[in-house]
């Protein structure tokens, strides 16, 4: 057991963090707030600046346009993101579940002309897999893929697609044949989401932003050439896409919620609560199990480090942090009492709001359950 | 500062070498043949709880000399001890190897004078001695405060008079760490004595607990003359000493309790699998499953942060204190909610003598109380937040 960096670890640490702080703008606004398409490409702007700088695909391979870095070096530098206070690159879907899957699926083909226009924000990425009657059992999922010969004709609807707007390319799971097995004979399709035929609405969330869309296809033609995988296999892929978005996810939203944990105990001096012995046990209590979190994602990691994948332990990371977030939110608006009501509230208001999907999106807590228990415990498959 | 002090600290790796696993291993296979729950049950019944026979073979695998420094004939490492520890809760092991290994052993390594070292700590490592540490009082308190056992200084040596209460495996201690008051109030003022055997006013009260595998007594001081040479280091000064050794006995604990943690979520998995109700077994029913999933958050979780606390110990990394107030908070919590959760997954067979998820259940609550329970260390928590 070794907690310590190595000398050139350190070296690449002081690297990054010198340059966050030169060239990191401050992420002041919320998500989305203000003007939505001025918004977006000051985020594609800060990707492009990133890449520039070779901090994007840390640990793709350098011939696709990655740094080829190790799995280390990314952590490192999700880290002093985070601690930069430095927005997100634009392209969060793209790169942390879009490039990662071409990586593992796609053809050579497909490796050239995707991952480098993903990596410097040419091309923005969205994930279409939810459907209004394919929530938690995508396997439900009724879009349609018709073989046409040398293309597909699609039909259907996606809905809660983060970044649909402004996306070049959908992944796209959808059916092309119907199987005893509902996860057999689906298709996994990279959608330019350029063809006639498709149509994207905003979906206002309850905190008034729009962040998702729904996505209506009517005969969109998709060329062969861009199917992932195997055709009729698609359920594998989606599968992979879903263990990234956990799993890498999962060690990000570790650091994230000690940051959310600091800055709650920041607001309780802020506010002169932290003399009470309620908040300072819950605060204490807050920050302790963000530290499991993060302690369970470092865990994980030397787990994926001799794998190579990210197991469903990581499933782990995203119910954890997902409740936790809940409850600090809560906490941040109760310090507050009845002034939590009115005003941003220092953005916890929109953060309160905000967490309540973070329970509901990239998997339920209730699937999230049944991941454990039946993958990790091994228990019987409730369904 | 404290987020850029947890942040600075990142995995490289953050597992336990091949050795230790197969120490693992090995223990696991001598305490299911040598401390099965029938072996526990007798001990349970004893007086003390200590079984000479066992201890022998516990020191003929050289447990008892973990952690402790070669040069007083100790043999490997903490981390070595948190393998054996966790087995060794896993197992619900009574008797004093806790008290021997995670409290007096660090006080005696970190307060001892050398004469003291090589005395008892090579003693304890060859397994002829076991000794434990006498710091809480009726008042119940861990902190420094807590500690109002008057020691004062009589000719060439020291008289002791006052009362020990909560004290571990007192009735099968050669020796004994003890903390006592000679000036003042809080950390200054603070003196431990190696008190060895029973010296004329000392008196050991077994008490009745609630986990039968882990045997408390009073220990009672009246006029007890000690010579100079039982004074461990420098007088008035050995509260850092000591709250350093605390970070070792919380790690330590730590550790066993994740092991019992472990076998709880384990037994309660298979019972989950095998029991069937409906027509199906009842492991896949969410309302248990999702039970069974929580336990094995807080598990993991648990484990993460006593592996972590364990690695600031041995290291002796600047977080060590935070590191164990951490995971005794969250260890504490855990282990009573599992072991609760581990007797309702198991319906009224958990509830009955026969099976063995009331002694993990009374041993969760035992250990919850021990060195703190989670609200205390979440208040040290808070007082490094600078809240």
């Amino acid at each position: 057991m070794d907690f310590e960096l190595s000398d050139s670890e350190r070296a690449f640490r002081d690297e990054v963090r010198a340059w966050l702080k030169a060239n990191a703008p401050r992420d002041t606004e919320a998500d989305g707030a203000g003007d939505m398409k001025a918004f977006i490409e000051r985020r594609r702007a800060w990707q492009k600046k990133l890449h520039g700088a070779g901090y994007v695909g840390i640990t793709w391979p350098k011939e696709y346009g990655g740094r080829g870095g190790s799995l280390m070096d990314q952590l490192i530098f999700n880290d002093e993101m985070i601690l930069a206070h430095a927005p997100e690159p634009i392209n969060v879907i793209g790169l942390g579940m879009g490039g990662p899957v071409v990586i593992a699926h796609g053809t050579d083909e497909q490796k050239k002309r995707y991952l480098a226009p993903l990596l410097s924000a040419e091309e923005i990425w969205c994930q279409g897999f939810s459907e209004p009657n394919a929530g938690s059992d995508l396997s439900g999922l009724q879009t349609r893929a018709e073989d046409k010969g040398d293309h597909y004709l699609v039909n259907g609807q996606k809905v809660w697609t983060t970044l649909a707007h402004v996306a070049r390319w959908c992944m796209l799971v959808a059916r092309e044949r119907k199987e005893a097995n509902p996860r057999d004979g689906l298709t996994y399709l990279l959608v330019d989401m350029e063809s006639p035929g498709i149509e994207v609405r905003p979906l206002v969330q309850i905190t008034g932003d729009a962040e998702f869309n729904e996505i209506f296809f009517k005969d969109v033609k998709v060329p062969k050439a861009q199917i992932l995988g195997e055709a009729g296999q698609g359920w594998a892929v989606a599968m992979t896409t879903l263990l990234h978005e956990r799993g890498t996810l999962g060690l990000a939203l570790a650091t994230r919620a000690q940051i959310t944990a600091a800055e709650l105990a920041e607001r309780a001096r802020k506010l002169g609560r932290g003399d009470d012995p309620l908040v300072r046990q819950k605060i204490a209590q807050h920050t302790i199990e963000a530290r499991a979190l993060q302690l369970n994602g470092y865990r994980a990691v030397t787990a994926v480090k001799r794998s190579g994948i990210p197991g469903p332990e990581g499933s782990i990371l995203k119910l954890m942090w997902s409740e936790l977030n809940q409850r600090m939110t809560e906490t941040a608006m109760d310090i507050a009492g009845a002034g939590a009501q009115v005003g941003d509230g220092d953005g916890w208001k929109y953060q309160f709001l905000r967490a309540r999907a973070n329970t509901i999106e990239a998997g339920t807590s209730e699937v999230l359950r049944n991941i454990l228990a039946e993958r990790v415990l091994g228990l019987p498959r409730s369904r | 500062m404290f987020v850029g002090a947890a942040l600075n600290c990142r995995l490289v790796d953050f597992a336990f070498s091949e050795e230790q696993e197969m120490l693992r291993r090995s223990a696991r296979e001598f305490l299911a043949k040598e401390c099965g729950s029938k072996v526990v049950r007798r001990l349970m019944e004893t007086p003390d709880g200590h079984d000479p026979a066992l201890w022998k073979k516990i020191a003929d695998l050289g447990w008892t000399a973990l952690g402790i420094p070669e040069e007083y004939g100790g043999v490997g490492t903490f981390l070595d001890l948190i393998v054996v520890l966790e087995e060794a809760g896993r197992a619900l092991l009574p008797g004093p190897f806790f008290s021997t290994m995670g409290l007096a052993v660090p006080a005696l390594i970190e307060a001892g004078t050398a004469s003291q070292k090589k005395e008892v700590l090579g003693a304890i490592a060859s397994g002829s001695a076991r000794a434990t540490l006498a710091l809480t009082e009726p008042a119940g308190r861990w902190d420094a405060e807590g500690v109002r056992l008057d020691a004062k200084q009589t000719g060439g040596g020291w008289q002791l008079d006052g009362v020990k209460l909560f004290v571990p495996d007192a009735g099968a201690a050669d020796h004994m760490v003890v903390a006592a008051r000679t000036r003042g109030e809080g950390e200054d003022g603070i003196t431990l004595f190696l008190v060895h055997g029973r010296p004329q006013g000392m008196t050991v009260t077994p008490l009745e607990t609630l986990d039968m595998t882990r045997r408390w007594s009073e220990v009672r001081f009246e006029g007890v003359r000690l010579d100079a040479d039982a004074v461990m280091g420098e007088p008035d000064k050995a509260w850092p000493r000591l709250k350093r050794a605390l970070e070792w006995a919380t790690a330590a604990l730590c550790a066993e309790m994740v092991g019992g943690v472990q076998k709880v979520l384990e037994t309660s998995t298979e019972y989950a699998k095998a029991r069937h109700q409906f027509g199906k077994p009842i492991g896949i029913y969410q309302a248990v499953s999702h039970k069974l999933a929580d336990m094995l958050v807080l598990s993991e979780s648990g484990r993460s942060a006593t592996y972590y606390a364990a690695w600031t110990v041995d290291a002796d990394a600047p977080d060590r204190s935070l590191a164990s107030s951490m995971a005794k908070a969250y260890v504490s919590d855990a282990y009573r909610k599992v072991a609760g959760d581990g007797i309702q997954v198991h319906g009224g067979i958990g509830f009955t003598w026969e099976h063995d998820m009331h002694l993990y259940f009374k041993r969760a609550k035992s250990s919850e109380v021990t060195l703190g329970d989670a609200t205390y260390h979440r208040e040290l928590v808070a007082q490094a937040l600078d809240l």
